[in-house]
């Protein structure tokens, strides 16, 4: 693929950049000319990946607190900044789903800690950084993935649906806050996919119903840029 | 356990000191009313490496701590200049830590998962240069695994790498963290340019403190890279024309647009190095006030305050303070200083 002029000199960090929608997003956004991090909890996968991309590959598990800031030095230091965050990992709660009654609190709690808190703690420790992108004119965003799980309340859903839907108002009001340093927030649901996640979710789906994690990375990238400056006009303008 | 317990830095205190020598007190609330509409309040954005490593000298066996003390060449973490101690950790005073084992050039450190060699000594036996053998992510990978921020005895906990960094920090080229920074938070800067106060940034690596070593303390602080974006020179030029008042945040700001400072008021935007000591001699061409903490006579924080007010008044401000139960060091209250009039240029109204 040829690299896209947009993306040149982009840097964006993917968490749980090794299966599903993140590798995807990883590949296509390394393959496209971007500087790309992506974080994921197993060091085969991601010195896989990281082979696999050229992308910096950084082993950490977003649901644990005392991996945030290493994280987050490894980001900001291997690219030398931040543009873009894109909070993607995610965790199920209970496998297989399970009613809430049966939920263990472990459950609920893990679903959160990587869906909701993650995210945020992650985020608060880039926010430096993305507030400094923002006063070089490159533009700050962070995509945190959503689900329609986070709208609707779908049986056996209810530890994911329920830290998705905490996720997707934590972005509404982070992007009210984050105006004033320029930083914006968008919540992205890319549909059900054929991922593993959703395998372990749905094991019986039909593959032929389902999306493309491709297709949308394809689609996200598109509205990442939407919501960045024009990059393509200040390149030719010398930009860099 | 979702959350853990912090240190709580939103009870830190805060006193301004204006240029008679007056003090006022002020709560967390009322900071968002410090300055004027038309000031200029620049941050130093500097994130903080882990900058100490524990490990062994492979040739005697021995422990050593080593402490990342200097860039060789900014953002090029192949290279450094330390220092090391021998056994013990932190909370031992640092002017009581024995010596590494004796070093020697192409001596091997292990030091968690890094390889470093020692690359020369700098004539005196806890300083020298230090080279990684690895590639620079490997580099940034085992510090952001294995290394621990750089601490004093006076804070014995263990300090993680989150309490370190500044809300605003944002490029990790610092090795001990801009502390004045700690007095600031997102709220108080949006209340600040809600205000019409400007707030701009430089980043400035910020060096080692204190090596406990009297001969080597005289020779701090090292060279310390700083970049300034031509955005924030802009500012300070737009706001001097106004006749608003600069504010640097920290000594660390001071010292990189002081540094950067020509005679006639300019500040050259970009990258360089400061290498000058600021202190009682000093002439501050940019900086009208500073925004630091509680520093103890005799430190080069404090000394460099020198260039601010004159010796009486800091002497005074220190004791006052201690009575008050401010706290000193990194992690303690903060004093706002405005530079007196006999020290400014031009005339005092």
């Amino acid at each position: 693929m040829s690299p896209d002029t947009r993306l040149k000199e982009l840097r964006v960090t993917v968490t749980g950049g090794t299966s599903g929608l993140g590798l995807a997003l990883v590949r296509l956004l390394a393959d496209q000319g971007a500087r790309v991090a992506f974080v994921a909890r197993t060091a085969q996968a991601v010195e896989l990946t990281a082979s696999d991309t050229g992308a910096y590959g950084i082993i950490g598990d977003v649901g644990r607190k005392d991996d945030i800031y290493p994280i987050a030095l490894q980001i900001i230091g291997n690219l030398g900044g931040l543009d873009v965050l894109i909070n993607n990992a995610s965790n199920l709660g209970p496998i297989s789903l399970a009613p809430l009654a049966d939920t263990e609190c472990e459950e609920l709690e893990q679903a959160l800690a990587v869906n909701l808190l993650g995210p945020f703690r992650l985020t608060k420790a880039l926010f430096g950084a993305l507030a400094a992108s923002a006063r070089d004119g490159r533009g700050a965003l962070v995509i945190n993935i959503s689900s329609d799980a986070a709208i609707n309340p779908y049986s056996g859903w209810g530890a994911y649906g329920a830290s998705k839907a905490a996720l997707r108002h934590l972005t509404a009001i982070w992007a009210e806050e984050g105006k004033i340093d320029g930083v914006r927030f968008l919540s992205i649901d890319p549909g059900d996919m054929d991922t593993p996640l959703h395998a372990l979710a749905i094991p019986d789906a039909d593959p032929m119903t389902l999306r493309r994690p491709e297709d949308s990375a394809a689609e996200i990238v598109e509205v990442m840029l939407a919501a960045l400056p024009n990059r393509a006009a200040r390149l030719v303008q010398g930009y860099s | 356990m979702i959350a853990a317990d912090r240190p709580d830095r939103r009870s830190a205190k805060l006193v301004t000191i204006d240029r008679n020598g007056r003090m006022r007190h002020l709560s967390r609330a009322e900071r968002a009313f410090l300055f004027s509409p038309g000031d200029l309040v620049i941050a130093n954005d500097a994130a903080t490496l882990p900058a100490s490593l524990r490990g062994t000298h492979c040739a005697s066996g021995e422990p050593i701590e080593v402490r990342l003390a200097a860039w060789v060449t900014v953002r090029d973490p192949t290279r450094f200049v330390a220092i090391a101690f021998g056994a013990g950790d932190h909370r031992t005073r640092t002017e009581d830590r024995p010596l590494p084992p004796p070093l020697l050039p192409a001596d091997r450190l292990s030091l968690g998962p890094l390889a470093a060699v020692i690359e020369r000594l700098l004539d005196h036996p806890r300083l020298f240069r230090l080279r990684f053998l690895d590639n620079s992510a490997f580099i940034l990978k085992g510090l952001a695994r294995h290394g621990r921020p750089i601490q004093y005895a006076n804070v014995p906990e263990l300090l993680a790498l989150s309490d370190v960094w500044t809300r605003i920090a944002a490029d990790p080229i610092a090795l001990e963290p801009p502390s004045a920074g700690f007095a600031l938070d997102w709220r108080t800067l949006a209340a600040w340019r809600q205000r019409g106060i400007g707030l701009a940034t430089l980043t400035h690596a910020a060096g080692l403190s204190s090596t406990g070593d009297r001969t080597l303390d005289l020779r701090l602080p090292f060279d310390e890279p700083y970049d300034i974006p031509e955005r924030t020179v802009a500012a300070i030029k737009q706001t001097k024309s106004k006749g608003g008042r600069i504010v640097a945040i920290g000594t660390t700001v001071v010292r990189a647009i002081e540094s950067a400072a020509s005679a006639d008021g300019s500040v050259l935007a970009g990258h360089g190095v400061a290498r000058e000591r600021i202190a009682r001699a000093t002439r501050l061409r940019i900086v009208e006030a500073i925004l630091t903490g509680v520093h103890e006579p005799g430190e080069s924080h404090f000394e460099l305050l020198r260039a601010f007010a004159n010796d009486t008044m800091l002497d005074q401000t220190y004791e006052a303070l201690l009575k008050l139960g401010y706290r000193t060091h990194e992690f303690g209250d903060s004093m706002l200083i405005e530079r007196q009039c006999a020290r400014q240029k031009g005339k005092c109204e």
